[in-house]
């Protein structure tokens, strides 16, 4: 490094030699090595479990999943079958899983949507008596755990006979979710109130208002929704695990949970199937990035 | 922006405000709808039947007895019960402050002016994003005791009897503990944006008046992200109360051995959608929602006291 043969002249009476020792620029310089070293090394602690999974999936049929050192990366097998054989595997179709875990997220995504626009709308754009009350309730009610409330809910479907089938998991939704909502209120605030009286000087009421001023200007919240809605009802184990009852209605979550509870699982195909859950997720964050860290960071900064 | 905004409050809140207001309010409730019927029939119903359904003993085919307190009467005994708790507070005081210190040292350094920063910021917070599931099984594997990465590793550096993690008893929580380490990122991501919301001027006064880095990071940086801090404390002590999917994944149903991951809300499940005691489930759900209401007021009546709120409007 072009520091260390700068400090040779050891003279330090002078206080001009000693300004030439760029010593703050040899602790940035260390700094910056140390901090990309550090960052370097977190991202391989994230990376090598996950190319583990895919070293793994690869290996052939009744192959132990463990090696002594650990295999990060694949290097020896190459079965990319195991994603198919996986998916169409008789005893845990994961294709059928698939097929009804999206159903499920296309209706929650489709409730909360709805819901949430229409109700952030209110909190947001109008005035009413009992606003203020009714958003403490609504504030309040995130903070009460969802798990209090699903034995009596599960009664209630129970009852009704939605037992087995997807309505307990996806017409909630359609009422709205305290999260999302305050998420989208936040965002439709920050709208200028011209925008509301310009239009009503149009003759717009306020559905069309709402519909034609401040949902198209909502979509980029709408779309942070969508994204956590996915993510949150894709990888679902509770609600599912509850209400439903035959092997053709389950999810992939369900699915994956049976898989890895059996006394000795076929590792490979587990593991496919473990990076196929994986992977939509993955590739909305990637699509998503932008607009989802922007939307986590607003929540917090609320409080 | 704020005085007028109460003007329009006003104008509202006027007893008998005009048509216009009237019409208003009318809509407002209309768009409401969803949610308050919702709030009705998902969340009010529920919660008060629930508290109804604790006093029997309901199991779903014959009909309910009135029991009075015998369930909560129960739980004081119940083996089950007590372990659930212990496990939960044991995760709940190993996980929250980790967490927490982890996730603000991450975010420091995520915080950093160097080139390539929003590649490492992708990659530390990949695995908040994943599927707890699909996560819980990766770990499973990883904390194999004797054939997986972790403890390999360890004998690696020359600790000859790692733990035994998921399936000794004293170090189950604790692998749980780890697997959410993983996953730290998201925390950070969090703190990152309130570390993002400081103004840099405070930063240059205190240069001025001579301040040092670790004086900068105590006076100003903490102060300033406490409100940060207590949304993040907030969130993972609710948090904490509700792991299930890692625990089912992790010790199966039943709790891992002998009852070493048998979390709160596991047990609430087993014993509601197992063992079909329903009226006892119900108990244990309301006891939780007790115990998760005084803990959120205590936390929130602490805040006055370290949370420091700018005043002044946006």
């Amino acid at each position: 490094m072009e520091t260390s043969r700068v400090k040779l002249p050891e003279k330090k009476e002078n206080p001009l030699v000693g300004e030439r020792i760029p010593w703050s620029r040899v602790r940035k310089v260390l700094g910056m090595i140390l901090a990309y070293a550090t960052l370097l090394a977190l991202s391989a602690v994230i990376f090598l479990p996950l190319g583990w999974i895919l070293t793994v999936a690869l290996k052939p049929d009744r192959m132990s999943a463990f090696s002594i050192p650990p295999q990060w990366f694949p290097t020896q097998y190459w079965h990319w079958e195991n994603f198919v054989l996986t998916m169409v595997a008789t005893n845990k179709p994961f294709l059928i899983f698939t097929r009804n875990t999206l159903i499920i997220v296309a209706g929650n995504i489709v409730g909360t949507v709805f819901s949430c626009t229409l109700v952030a709308y209110a909190f947001a754009r109008l005035h009413f008596r009992g606003s203020e009350l009714l958003f403490n309730i609504l504030i309040i009610t995130m903070l009460i755990p969802y798990q209090a409330l699903m034995i009596p809910q599960f009664l209630m479907f129970f009852k009704i006979g939605w037992y087995g089938t997807y309505l307990p998991l996806i017409i909630p939704s359609f009422t709205g979710n305290a999260f999302f909502i305050f998420l989208m209120r936040q965002y439709m605030r920050t709208f200028p109130k011209e925008l509301d009286d310009a239009s009503r000087i149009d003759g717009c009421n306020y559905f069309q208002t709402f519909w034609h001023i401040i949902l198209p200007l909502s979509k980029p919240v709408m779309a942070v929704c969508v994204v956590f809605v996915f993510m949150g009802q894709w990888s679902n184990l509770l609600g599912p695990l509850i209400y439903l009852d035959k092997t053709s209605t389950f999810t992939v979550a369900i699915g994956m949970a049976n898989y890895v509870t059996r006394a000795d699982p076929e590792w490979n195909l587990l593991m496919a199937a473990n990076l196929i859950m994986m992977m939509p997720s993955v590739l909305l964050y990637f699509f998503a990035q932008k607009q989802l860290i922007g939307g986590i960071a607003s929540v917090g900064l609320k409080g | 922006m704020i005085a007028l905004e109460k003007i329009r409050k006003k104008e509202t809140r006027g007893a008998k405000a005009g048509p216009l207001a009237q019409k208003e309010e009318r809509a407002a409730y209309l768009f409401l709808l969803p949610w308050l019927v919702g709030l009705l029939v998902f969340l009010v119903i529920p919660i008060l039947s629930s508290l109804g359904l604790s006093f029997t003993n309901w199991n779903l085919i014959t009909p309910p007895e009135w029991v009075g307190f015998t369930n909560y009467r129960d739980m004081a005994v119940d083996s089950n019960f007590l372990n659930s708790i212990r496990v939960t507070l044991k995760y709940t005081v190993l996980s929250v402050p980790l967490y927490m210190v982890a996730g603000l040292g991450l975010s420091l350094l995520l915080n950093l002016r160097l080139k390539g920063m929003n590649v490492f910021r992708t990659i530390l917070y990949l695995p908040s994003v994943l599927s707890s599931v699909a996560v819980a099984v990766l770990w499973l594997s990883l904390l194999n005791p004797d054939l997986g990465a972790i403890n390999q590793i360890l004998r690696a550096i020359g600790i000859a009897n790692p733990p035994r993690w998921l399936l000794s008893p004293d170090w189950a929580v604790p692998a749980v503990v780890l697997m959410g380490l993983w996953g730290v990122g998201g925390g950070a991501i969090i703190y990152l944006a309130g570390l993002q919301n400081i103004s840099p001027h405070l930063y240059e006064a205190a240069e001025i008046d001579g301040a040092n880095s670790i004086q900068k990071f105590l006076n100003i940086t903490i102060p300033m992200l406490t409100p940060t801090l207590f949304f993040v404390l907030i969130t993972s002590l609710i948090g904490a109360f509700q792991v299930f999917d890692s625990a089912y994944i992790l010790g199966g149903s039943r709790g891992g051995r002998s009852g070493a991951l048998l979390f709160y809300l596991l047990n609430l499940w087993n014993e509601g959608f197992r063992n079909g005691r329903f009226g006892f489930a119900s108990a244990l759900a309301w006891v939780l929602v007790i115990a998760a209401g005084v803990v959120i007021f205590i936390t929130f009546k602490t805040a006055d006291r370290w949370v420091y709120y700018e005043t002044g409007g946006e």
